[in-house]
């Protein structure tokens, strides 16, 4: 089996890009990777390309043929969609297929387009994620639905707004120097209690933006690497994924996220790791109480427990675990389909020391991405390891 | 070789909205005791493809709230509304909660279900009411 190498990651900023249309930002994102990589696009085999709401957004559908030729590409490209997962699940898809041996150089990423919509359309969009009959006829939005896990989460385990707005608060620091971030901002404690609110618990502070934005990874096999003598010292050596209900009303629990527990005991297993070996995560905390019930699902705290991490500084930048060194969902942004991309790209600059906050993990040699669709009912988790 | 029958349709959302609002809520049961929603021909939790119509619980229990500020087009004049996810035991059940101030509603409510209509639009909705 190959393994598989990150000879080179590619980012745009992540805001809002006006009149760009998606397929130029991809190709932004493509050739930025290419060129971190030293991979000639000729020996791409093939794109795997995330995206949620193209249809919706830009009226597009069938993006991945052209994407595939807005990089400058001629290989097969194929849609991946997961919901917020999407490109988390076209890089698992690309790993898989490395190891296979069918192919030697895969281009994987994702791009979503948001700032085309206005606020309600934006709402209406994204709660396509969520059951259509039984969710969203009933009310749900995107973040309502993660206010009914929150409002369960503290039934179950206790907890309160101040501890989610430790989390922001954490999140934005972590962005400040980070170029490719929508909010290069700190915020306080104060400002974050004080925002509006938009599903309660949950207030303005707790949700990550609307974002335009693309992701770009070139992942080769060993024997590429080896062959054509890239440096690419950051390996993916694990990958997991798992489901559950789509509707909450259907699921054993609503304070706990299984489907992320499945992927990642898949991933450490496939990894040859435990949960204790992560020295840096970037997990999906699109709102953040989804940052508390990742870290805890991903083993990292016992359920409950991890709802006052960020308050008690072990997940900050100088904490024992950093989480979201890149300011996450959260402040680094959320287009859709671009953020299981962004976080390989943001691990790999961690490992390899090349991050403006790598040097909170100066002696890091074991990274996890986790990014999950919808509320949850998928999830994806892949380790990233750097040479000795 | 065995044939099954795939004309026979199971019943529909909108059937199970007009059971609701005839005061004839079900659910869908599997020889194994396992309830879920229509439209349905395996049960979630079992595989079973033998699922029964079953009384709807007459009252249920709040077992998650939100109230909503930020909605869709499809519900922005509904704002602020009480969403909720009600444990009916068998099943659970998504709507809105009317006839409670949002200050006052808690985990642990009994409420019953009905079917009304939303305030944005004429469309159909599940809503709470306490019981």
């Amino acid at each position: 089996m190959s393994t598989v190498r990150i000879a080179g990651v590619g980012l745009t900023p992540f805001g809002t890009h006006g009149d760009r249309a998606g397929r130029e930002l991809f190709a932004a994102a493509a050739l930025a990777a290419f060129e971190d990589a030293e991979v000639d696009r000729a020996a791409v085999d093939q794109l795997n390309y995330g995206n949620f709401m193209g249809a919706l957004t830009e009226h597009q559908g069938h993006q991945a043929p052209l994407m595939a030729e807005a990089a400058g590409l001629s290989c097969p490209a194929m849609t991946y969609e997961d919901a917020c997962a999407s490109s988390g699940a076209a890089i698992r898809e690309a790993v898989r297929t490395i190891r296979s041996g069918e192919a030697d150089v895969i281009l994987a990423g994702g791009m979503e387009r948001m700032t085309t919509l206005d606020t309600g359309e934006a709402t209406a969009a994204l709660a396509i994620a969520a059951d259509e009959l039984y969710e969203v006829r009933g009310g749900v939005t995107f973040p309502s639905a993660y206010a009914l896990m929150a409002q369960a989460y503290f039934e179950q385990f206790g907890g309160d707004r101040e501890d989610l707005a430790h989390i922001a608060v954490k999140n934005h620091a972590n962005a400040v120097d980070n170029e490719y971030a929508q909010y290069q901002s700190e915020i306080t404690l104060e400002r974050a209690l004080e925002s509006p609110p938009v599903a309660t618990p949950l207030h303005l502070y707790d949700a990550c933006p609307i974002s335009d934005g693309a992701s770009a990874v070139v992942l080769v096999s060993g024997e590429f690497a080896a062959e054509n003598e890239i440096n690419a010292p950051v390996s993916i050596t694990g990958t997991g994924q798992g489901g559950d209900n789509l509707a909450l009303q259907d699921r054993e629990t609503m304070a706990e996220t299984p489907a992320t527990a499945t992927a990642a005991t898949e991933a450490y297993a496939d990894a040859g790791i435990t949960a204790d070996d992560v020295d840096v995560a970037e997990v999906h905390d699109c709102f953040t109480i989804a940052e508390v019930m990742a870290i805890e699902s991903l083993g990292f705290f016992e359920p409950g427990k991890g709802i006052t991490a960020a308050r008690d500084g072990k997940t900050t930048a100088d904490g024992e675990l950093p989480i979201n060194l890149s300011g996450g969902l959260k402040a680094k942004g959320h287009p859709v389909g671009a953020s299981g991309g962004s976080q390989i790209a943001e691990v790999t600059h961690l490992l390899r020391g090349d991050h403006p906050n790598s040097d909170a993990v100066t002696d890091a040699t074991v990274g996890l991405t986790h990014s999950a669709g919808g509320t949850v009912g998928s999830a994806v988790v892949h380790i990233l390891e750097v040479d000795q | 070789m065995t044939q099954h029958l795939t004309d026979e349709q199971p019943a529909t959302y909108n059937e199970w909205l007009d059971a609701i609002a005839a005061n004839e809520g079900f659910y869908l049961e599997s020889p194994e005791g396992h309830g879920s929603l229509p439209p349905r021909r395996v049960c979630p939790h079992s595989g079973s493809t033998d699922l029964t119509q079953k009384p709807l619980p007459e009252t249920g229990i709040i077992e998650t709230y939100s109230v909503v500020h930020v909605a869709a087009e499809t519900f922005s004049e509904d704002t602020p509304y009480i969403n909720a996810v009600v444990d009916f035991g068998p099943v659970g059940l998504t709507g809105v909660v009317r006839g409670v101030d949002a200050g006052d509603v808690s985990v642990g409510d009994e409420v019953r279900v009905t079917i009304e209509t939303r305030e944005t639009t004429d469309d159909r909705l599940v809503v709470f009411r306490p019981a």
